[in-house]
């Protein structure tokens, strides 16, 4: 690979921008959704120190969608049943940080296997295959896109009524109990919508690289504050430039789109650890 | 004349073969300060969760304010036990008091004057107004205990439950905590029943006692609870009660758990 390789898959589409962005406004749209509903998920998923069961929920849905592609089946609704079981599973079996734990460290490889064993026995497109694993959501078909933008905005709606309550119930499940939360209740509606959200990723950044949109954007925001209000902002703003910014870098060239998303979303975490650790220092001089 | 805060007729608590305790019959007065002491896995904390309507009696009535307990009664403050927050946490020490006013309720968070205005209320009367806007993750175990007293009086209750509130707080911060329960139960004439493992940090504060040990209770005021002889006849073994200047030491209780300076949520 030269120079002018690299230039092409950087930057070959940009004499066509307009026309392929036309072709990808649906992209677009789905990476917006995700962002935004990533970012704020996100914020629940640090509290309740849930991101390794963000891993473990994507490399079901992972396997869901290979037994999916493999026997025919939609390959959204397969990746939205295995989240939604593997999201279950830990929901209802790992109510203990550690339980927990075992049963996604029990359940990840599993699922994995399941998946590559599935994608091995396919016959069809390669470029599907590798694509659920690392994501290329412009090789998702348009009517599928639909229904991904309609879960994420679903998701939205669904947080932003159980808001307050999981977010007591995040910081201090018994003091909640006791104002008459129903925690269980609320700690399993979370976990299926973990898991829808889940997902909804798997196709646009694949099941490997989940995290970037649900775990990074939230933790980059509570490096910079504080707030019950600024830090969901923050999150969604940081998710929602992650993946909108990501579509819109590599329809520029031949990349996939997730080392772009995976990328931003890694240098804002950068900026706002500096900028939270230069404040921690004034603030401690004080 | 108000109902009791607090009325068990006949109550009593067992899992399986294992009674914890019967016949509990008790009056908790409006602004009246009871303890509740005894051994791990006497009951104590299963008797907070039957108040909390999170547990159901085996036998007898129960009544809080003259209703029969629910889930998330309005009539009920909760304190934990101290435990320190992730510094993280996206909170800050007035969104964690407001948290008492409307964390149950469904819904996002939208701003509101008057919860604000009965927040700062609440901060001011637990003297956290100098660090309200500070993040709640960054403040120490004693600021953070304040915050949860806080928490719990913000929806003015008529019976506050404390659950261990004292335990891992430093000789000054337990002193303010007490005083700020005792302050607003004479001030709200609030009744407080409060569970604890050592007696010492509330003993100028509390009407009565409600000590659990075997199976069976004694009820009283501490200078009746706090002896030799009825903690031996308690026990049905020989159970010392030594004053050391103004502190009460019980020796030879043979399961006490004055040495435990923690304890978990599966405490029976």
């Amino acid at each position: 690979m030269n120079w002018s390789d690299v230039g092409t898959a950087l930057f070959g589409g940009v004499s066509q921008y307009g026309a392929i962005l036309e072709l990808v406004q649906n992209s677009v749209y789905a990476g917006a959704v995700l962002g935004l509903v990533g970012g704020l998920i996100g914020v629940f998923v640090m509290q309740r120190d849930m991101a390794f069961a963000v891993h473990g929920i994507s490399e079901l849905s992972f396997a869901g969608a290979a037994v999916a592609l493999l026997t025919g089946v939609d390959v959204v609704t397969g990746s939205i049943v295995g989240s939604l079981i593997a999201a279950a599973l830990i929901g209802l079996l790992g109510a203990r940080a550690r339980d927990r734990n075992s049963i996604i460290g029990v359940l990840m490889p599993f699922g994995l296997g399941v998946g590559i064993l599935c994608l091995s026995l396919y016959n069809g497109r390669s470029s599907t295959r590798f694509s659920l694993l690392t994501g290329q959501i412009v090789s998702v078909q348009s009517a599928q896109l639909g229904w991904l933008v309609v879960i994420g905005l679903f998701v939205l709606l669904a947080l932003l009524f159980i808001w307050r309550p999981l977010r007591f119930d995040s910081l201090d499940p018994q003091s909640a109990a006791a104002r008459g939360v129903p925690t269980t209740a609320v700690s399993l509606a979370f976990m299926l919508l973990l898991g829808l959200i889940v997902a909804v990723a798997v196709h646009i950044i694949g099941a490997l690289l989940v995290m970037a949109l649900l775990v990074t954007p939230a933790a980059a925001a509570m490096r910079v504050a504080s707030g019950p209000l600024s830090v969901p902002v923050l999150a969604a703003l940081f998710g929602f430039v992650s993946a909108v910014g990501g579509v819109l870098l590599a329809v520029a060239g031949t990349l996939p789109v997730s080392p772009y998303i995976t990328t931003i979303s890694f240098l804002i975490y950068l900026v706002c650890r500096v900028i939270g650790a230069r404040r921690d220092r004034t603030t401690r001089a004080l | 004349m108000r109902p009791p805060a607090l009325r068990l007729r006949g109550a009593g608590l067992a899992f399986g073969d294992r009674r914890l305790w019967s016949g509990l019959d008790l009056d908790v007065a409006p602004g009246e300060f009871v303890a509740v002491l005894g051994a791990n896995g006497a009951g104590k904390t299963s008797l907070l969760k039957v108040v909390l309507g999170q547990r159901p009696l085996s036998a007898g009535t129960i009544e809080v304010a003259g209703r029969p307990v629910r889930r998330g009664g309005r009539d009920i403050g909760y304190v934990p036990q101290q435990r320190g927050l992730e510094p993280t946490t996206p909170l800050r020490a007035r969104d964690f008091v407001r948290l008492g006013l409307d964390g149950h309720r469904w819904g996002p968070l939208l701003p509101s004057r008057r919860a604000d205005a009965a927040v700062d209320r609440v901060l001011a009367a637990v003297g956290a107004t100098s660090y309200a806007d500070a993040p709640v993750g960054r403040l120490s175990g004693g600021e953070q205990q304040r915050l949860r007293v806080g928490q719990a009086l913000a929806d003015d209750p008529a019976l506050l439950l404390c659950d261990e509130p004292l335990t891992s707080l430093d000789l000054a911060n337990q002193q303010a905590v007490v005083r700020l329960i005792d302050r607003h139960r004479r001030e709200r004439d609030a009744a407080v029943l409060l569970v604890t493992h050592d007696i010492n940090p509330v003993l100028s504060r509390v009407d009565r006692i409600l000590y659990i040990a075997h199976g069976r209770f004694t009820l009283g005021t501490p200078d009746e609870v706090l002896t030799t002889e009825t903690l031996t006849a308690l026990y049905g073994a020989p159970v010392y009660v030594v004053r050391a200047g103004d502190q009460l030491i019980v020796v030879g209780a043979p399961d006490a758990d004055e040495a435990h300076h923690h304890h978990d949520e599966d405490d029976a």
